[in-house]
């Protein structure tokens, strides 16, 4: 079984986000980037199937900094080949990076056909969740998003999903199918440092070029600003007993006593 | 008494453990027993230090790695301390168990994740921007300077470390040490935003990669500036550069800033003017105390200060009880309530309720949010407050 993780790098916000001098764009001085939350879960998944089954493991990335890191982190956790694009576009918006993967995935040596095909279901830059289904809809796969938890049985998987108010559905997909990763049955697993130093010392990042072509509508952002703080939260001062009066006493004014 | 002593082969792997003279030692356990006793976790452990030597002579070693129970292990070296063959348990022979038993464990649990995971990231365990890492000094009331900035060689390389300089009460114990520092009229300064977490509680918790990768960013940072000798406000950071780094070739001389300080008190006394009034007792720090026998030090500081009146609890000096923090203890508490095993903080300061005193005095910045929080789970807090012993002789000084 060939399963294809996509992973990407996104701004890591501990880091307090700040607009550049050109009012469109984020101060890259202090920017780093950290790992897609939804795309670590992406990566779990494919390596408990891996656990339970036969099954090699490919990770493609885009380059962006710090994504060796993430890739050789995959590798220790048991990934088997490690693959970063370069060139595709950045902030390019969901329709143009989808179709730049879809012309970019096809063209690199053995990644596709897979018989699975992980994402992460959104991002902080993608918080609709549109790539993976426009991904899926130009490599002319089923989908399924939101999903957080994946069983595969010969050429079907099962596939649940958790809805509002704690609702599970479970679906079952005929394979090859893309699907987006909410989260899976445990939390993505920790690799000891020393594992991760051997796949650095090790290497074998496959550096591959995107795709040309004509290219899709991209987002063009015209500006970017911080938002305004419209009001302050009122601080209650005092010691514990004049502050849980001064909640008593708000509370009773709103009716909720 | 057990003497710490620089740790020669840091690259040791538990395979060739046999073939050093600390791998050898093994075989001199005469299998008494009174690490298993003196364990603060000895009755949860179900491989206690002398079971675990005796499986390992034994060629039971998938047994002992299979097994989770060590991470129960909060390097208190009470074991260290008290084996009458001498053998290094707490900070040769159990982490290399560990490093084992983590690269095995199936989920390592999510706080030691976590914190393990932000180290690597961001220099400190709790995932804090290191941007931010010197943002006390604003509030510091006196000059800090960073050594980047201050382009010339100091005295004294003041290792903050993260607790002390992230967290919102370690952070009072900054302001202390640094007034302290100019009412000793000392040449110092910090490292600011390239400080990095010293790594010493990834190695006994048997991260070892980590500890490898911080030791070797530290040891580049140090070698980009001239100083004298180094100082910290952290015990685990104290001994690891003072145990573990000189393998690296760290050779300049290390402190604590409760040693420093108190090692000058002839200087500092005439400033040391202001009316405490407390009733303090004292906890030594497993690695401040027990493992580096710092225990005058911090007394004689603590008597130094006028109004001060000292009382002992039961257990003090090198049979003082651990706090439960070392070793990555400090993000494994949910995994020991899950384990059901009693908080050891709680003992203390139980203990130290016992006394009668007002203030619990401490050495090591992670006894204040441990023991501030056993302080309101046994309903202490009404009747002591937890302060480091820097803090206390900065509230002395004469403004």
């Amino acid at each position: 079984m060939k399963i294809l993780v996509l992973m990407k790098m996104v701004p890591d916000i501990v880091e307090e986000l700040e607009v550049a001098g050109d009012g469109r764009s984020l101060d890259q001085e202090f920017l780093r980037f950290i790992v897609n939350e939804r795309d670590e879960y992406a990566l779990e998944q494919a390596l408990l199937l891996k656990d339970r089954l036969q099954a090699t493991i490919t990770v493609v990335a885009p380059e962006a900094p710090e994504v060796d890191d993430v890739l050789f982190t995959a590798r220790a956790k048991g990934a088997d080949r490690l693959i970063k694009v370069t060139g595709l576009p950045a902030g390019a918006g969901a329709r143009a990076t989808a179709a730049a993967l879809a012309a970019t995935l096809p063209i690199i040596d053995g990644v596709l056909p897979a018989d699975l095909v992980l994402s992460g279901c959104q991002s902080i830059d993608d918080l609709d969740g549109f790539v993976a289904p426009l991904l899926a809809t130009a490599l002319d796969l089923p989908y399924l998003g939101l999903v957080s938890r994946v069983a595969v049985d010969g050429g079907k998987a099962e596939v649940s999903k958790e809805y509002a108010g704690g609702v599970m559905g479970r679906f079952e997909v005929t394979l090859p199918a893309l699907l987006g990763i909410q989260g899976c049955e445990k939390p993505p697993r920790y690799v000891p440092i020393a594992k991760v130093r051997a796949a650095i010392a090790a290497g074998g990042i496959e550096a591959v070029a995107a795709a040309g072509g004509p290219g899709m509508p991209s987002i063009e952002i015209t500006a970017m600003a911080k938002p305004e703080a419209a009001g302050h939260a009122e601080m209650l001062q005092g010691s514990a007993r004049e502050v849980a009066e001064k909640v008593a006493d708000i509370l009773a004014a709103r009716g909720l006593l | 008494m057990a003497q710490a002593t620089v740790l020669e082969t840091p690259d040791l792997t538990l395979d060739g453990l046999l073939a050093t003279p600390e791998g050898r030692a093994l075989l001199s356990c005469i299998q008494c027993g009174t690490c298993a006793g003196t364990c603060p976790y000895g009755e949860v452990l179900r491989n206690t230090p002398r079971r675990l030597i005796g499986m390992l002579r034994e060629g039971f070693i998938e047994e002992v790695l299979a097994s989770d129970d060590l991470l129960s292990c909060v390097t208190c070296y009470d074991c260290w301390a008290k084996c009458p063959r001498g053998l290094r348990l707490t900070d040769v022979l159990l982490p290399l168990v560990k490093e084992q038993v983590l690269l095995r464990l199936p989920q390592v649990p999510a706080e030691l994740q976590g914190a393990l995971s932000n180290t690597m990231r961001y220099g400190n365990p709790m995932g804090e921007s290191p941007r931010k890492r010197a943002a006390w000094v604003e509030t510091a009331g006196v000059p800090v300077p960073i050594l980047r900035d201050l382009g010339r060689p100091v005295d004294v390389l003041w290792i903050v470390e993260c607790y002390t300089a992230y967290y919102p009460r370690g952070q009072e114990n900054a302001r202390a040490t640094a007034r302290l520092l100019h009412a000793l009229g000392v040449d110092f300064a910090i490292l600011g935003n390239e400080e990095k977490c010293a790594g010493e509680c990834a190695r006994l918790v048997g991260e070892k990669g980590l500890f490898d990768t911080l030791r070797e960013q530290n040891m580049a940072t140090f070698a980009k500036y001239e100083f004298g000798s180094l100082l910290t406000s952290d015990p685990h950071a104290f001994d690891a550069f003072r145990f573990v780094y000189p393998a690296l070739g760290l050779g300049n001389p290390v402190d604590h800033t409760t040693p420093f300080v108190a090692s000058r008190l002839d200087a500092l006394r005439p400033r040391l003017t202001r009316e405490l009034g407390y009733k303090i007792t004292y906890h030594d720090s497993c690695v401040l105390g027990r493992h580096n026998h710092m225990h005058d030090e911090p007394r004689r500081l603590l008597e130094a200060l006028p109004g001060v009146s000292l009382i002992e609890m039961t257990h003090n000096r090198d049979n003082t009880i651990c706090c439960g923090g070392g070793g990555g203890g400090m993000w494994l508490d949910t995994f020991y309530k899950a384990k059901g095993h009693p908080r050891l903080s709680d003992r203390r300061v139980e203990e130290a309720l016992e006394t009668g005193a007002d203030v619990l005095a401490v050495s090591c910045p992670y006894e204040v949010p441990r023991f501030e929080d056993s302080l309101k789970v046994l309903g202490g807090d009404d009747r002591m407050v937890v302060r480091d012993v820097m803090e206390l002789a900065a509230e002395a000084l004469a403004e």
